[in-house]
């Protein structure tokens, strides 16, 4: 078989494509339930760098996992309650808040981190903590798939196990019935006694939950440091794979995999002189399709031009 | 008074918000400066320190100007197009990578300018009319078009540059030098400020002209202003989305081939530099209006100048001034802020108008 082949259908190959989408799940989940509730929260990426952050500084001081992951989780959610505040207290359109609100995370985490770290690059000099691993005996038996998903991080479990939560929340919660209502018509869900703007605050709360744990994998689970402006647009990508899945749960999880698929592939294929951009620009273009054909197929009762 | 302050609501509005910023980094600079008093001069007058100074603000400016256009058309008609960033990008690229190519024409000088540039602004106006056009004709979301609009250009430039341009003898990667022929002049010693700089103004005012004396601005200001009137109106919304993105795109493509052409004189860039979300700063403080966009472009550079000064002679960090952008661009989208006392004074107003209508009487 052709080498480059073999590794490409090797376990290490598909481990690492779990590795890289895990980050990707979590925000794209993020985005999926905010277009649900009909607004995009493009604060994903500003989101998972302050809960990047926050988790560092928190494990450093403490030295104290499951105080770290509160911090994350709370700093991640205050920016979708400033969004929220923002977009629907003080009418602010909630794209261009974002768009501020992801300046900020970008400002204020480096400036913190040169205030606690002296450094404007990484958080090496702060000895912070990591996720555990997951070594399961059971799995390690398995063949291939053993070598797949054993010895993960605790967070890739968790993010397959979101999607799940997602699902459940959006189809079998009377919130989730909710979000969805707001999402499709806002003014019959308000004319049936649903609070429009609660509604929205809510969905947007659990998208900062969501992007604050992909946030807390990329800085305490992918590697051990904060660096700057480390989600590197996986905030924006997110966007892109809950797209692709028509914001549904597995369509979503799909999407975020084939990013994952395509970023395991650029990095196997970069010691063979493919260039890397051509591989890695194939899922935005296959977003701008996917959202095309999507929009076109949906879009028949909706207004040309209205957002 | 109270007239005047209706009358200029959204700019003392923005106004506030930026004192407001001013504010804040005041504090944050007092909070954690150990010689506060002086970093405070650093931020706030260390831009006008010196001559290269000014001009770095003018320098800083100019691209920004561009983008601030290129962001506002688009968003005049509502139309949340974020491909600025792309659009500058890309256009750069080909049109480095045509400037290279015509070289061998030995055209003369100033023909050589207007060919490039016209080509880069026809690039912009090819990779605007992308999502113009699959957002009139398919509605699809246009942020997310955009955004990844962005992602594909850069991906397309990096590759056309590293792989078919690049001067391997430079010992980075980058395009080969652009001839000295196509170089848009800088005019002022000490300074890097081109004729770009010029170019960019006269585009705030063609764009100023085009938005409010035009049909065509007319419309997309329509759009904007009120889809369905607009629409049930006569005006033809398939072509005003399409329209807008075009001209958008025509503004950053020149406006990415000038900062090569005046600064770079070859394509550096291995990241995305920014501009296109600079100009969505902008065109939030100039309420997309060309003119105040203009000047918003230069406070903004003005800041940024004066968080490199900070950065380098003081303990706080430069990043400070992304934290004082968003909390203006914040206050200043918020609709609802300040709507309280706009309407304590519209009420106020009237009471007084029906009083002194009917005290003669």
């Amino acid at each position: 078989m052709n080498p480059l082949l073999k590794s490409i259908l090797s376990t290490t190959f598909l481990f690492s494509v779990l590795r890289v989408a895990t980050p990707i799940i979590f925000p794209a989940l993020g985005v999926a339930i905010s277009s649900l509730s009909g607004s995009t929260n493009i604060a994903l990426e500003g989101i998972m760098l302050v809960s990047a952050f926050a988790g560092v500084v928190v494990s450093a001081f403490t030295q104290n996992l499951w105080l770290s992951l509160i911090a994350g989780i709370s700093a991640g959610v205050l920016i979708a309650l400033i969004l929220g505040y923002f977009s629907l207290k003080l009418k602010a359109d909630i794209i261009l808040a974002a768009i501020a609100l992801n300046l900020f995370a970008s400002g204020i985490t480096v400036f913190l981190l040169y205030i606690f770290a002296h450094d404007k690059g990484v958080s090496s000099s702060l000895k912070s903590l990591v996720f555990p691993i997951i070594k399961l005996d059971f799995l390690s038996e398995i063949p291939i798939l053993g070598g797949i998903l054993n010895n993960q991080n605790i967070l890739v479990y968790i993010a397959f196990l979101s999607v799940a939560i997602y699902y459940v929340i959006v189809f079998h919660t009377p919130l989730g019935l909710k979000i969805r209502a707001v999402g499709q018509n806002p003014d019959a869900a308000s004319s049936v006694g649903i609070n429009v703007v609660r509604i929205k605050l809510y969905a947007l709360i659990i998208s900062g939950v969501f992007g604050a744990l992909g946030g807390l994998y990329l800085s305490m689970g992918y590697v051990s440091w904060f660096g700057r402006d480390m989600t590197a647009g996986r905030g924006f990508i997110a966007i892109a794979a809950s797209s692709i899945g028509g914001n549904m749960p597995l369509g979503t999880l799909l999407g975020s995999l084939l990013f994952g698929i395509v970023y395991a592939l650029a990095n196997f294929l970069a010691p063979i002189n493919i260039p890397s951009e051509i591989i890695q620009v194939i899922p935005y273009i296959v977003t701008v399709l996917v959202l095309t054909i999507y929009s076109a197929r949906t879009a028949k009762e909706k207004e040309v031009g209205e957002e | 008074m109270e007239k005047f302050i209706l009358k200029y609501f959204n700019l003392l509005r923005t106004i506030i918000a930026i004192l407001i910023g001013f504010v804040i980094s005041i504090s944050i600079i007092l909070l954690v400066s150990k010689n506060s008093i002086a970093s405070l001069g650093y931020l706030f007058l260390g831009p006008f320190g010196s001559i290269s100074r000014i001009g770095n603000i003018i320098e800083l400016a100019t691209p920004i100007i561009f983008c601030g256009i290129a962001i506002a058309i688009p968003f005049q008609a509502q139309q949340f197009n974020v491909g600025a960033e792309g659009t500058f990008f890309i256009s750069a690229a080909l049109g480095t990578a045509f400037a290279l190519i015509i070289q061998k024409l030995n055209l003369p000088g100033f023909v050589y300018i207007i060919v490039v540039l016209t080509f880069a602004g026809l690039m912009g106006a090819l990779w605007g009319f992308i999502p113009g056009y699959l957002k009139a004709k398919f509605r699809a979301n246009m942020v997310v078009l955009t955004l990844m609009l962005n992602y594909i250009a850069y991906f397309i430039s990096i590759y056309l540059i590293n792989y078919h341009f690049r001067d391997k003898s430079a010992g980075y990667l980058t395009s080969y030098r652009l001839p000295d022929t196509v170089y848009l002049k800088q005019f002022i010693p000490n300074t890097r400020i081109h004729i770009g700089f010029l170019i960019a103004i006269a585009s705030v005012f063609i764009a100023y002209y085009f938005l409010y004396h035009t049909t065509l601005g007319y419309e997309i200001r329509m759009v904007g202003f009120n889809f369905h009137f607009a629409k049930y109106s006569g005006i033809n919304v398939f072509k005003v989305i399409v329209l807008s993105s075009i001209i958008g795109g025509i503004f950053a493509g020149i406006g990415g081939m000038s900062e090569v052409m005046g600064i770079h004189r070859r394509f550096l860039w291995q990241s995305l530099p920014g501009y296109g979300w600079d100009g969505v700063v902008v065109s939030i403080i100039g309420r997309n209006n060309p003119i105040l966009i203009m000047f918003a472009a230069f406070f903004l550079a003005y800041l940024r100048i004066g968080g490199q000064v900070l950065n380098l002679l003081s303990d706080v960090p430069y990043e400070l001034i992304s934290v004082i952008e968003a909390i203006i661009i914040l206050l200043i989208t918020a609709e609802a802020f300040l709507e309280n006392v706009k309407y304590r004074i519209t009420v106020q107003v009237a009471e007084k108008e029906v009083l002194e209508n009917e005290s003669p009487s």
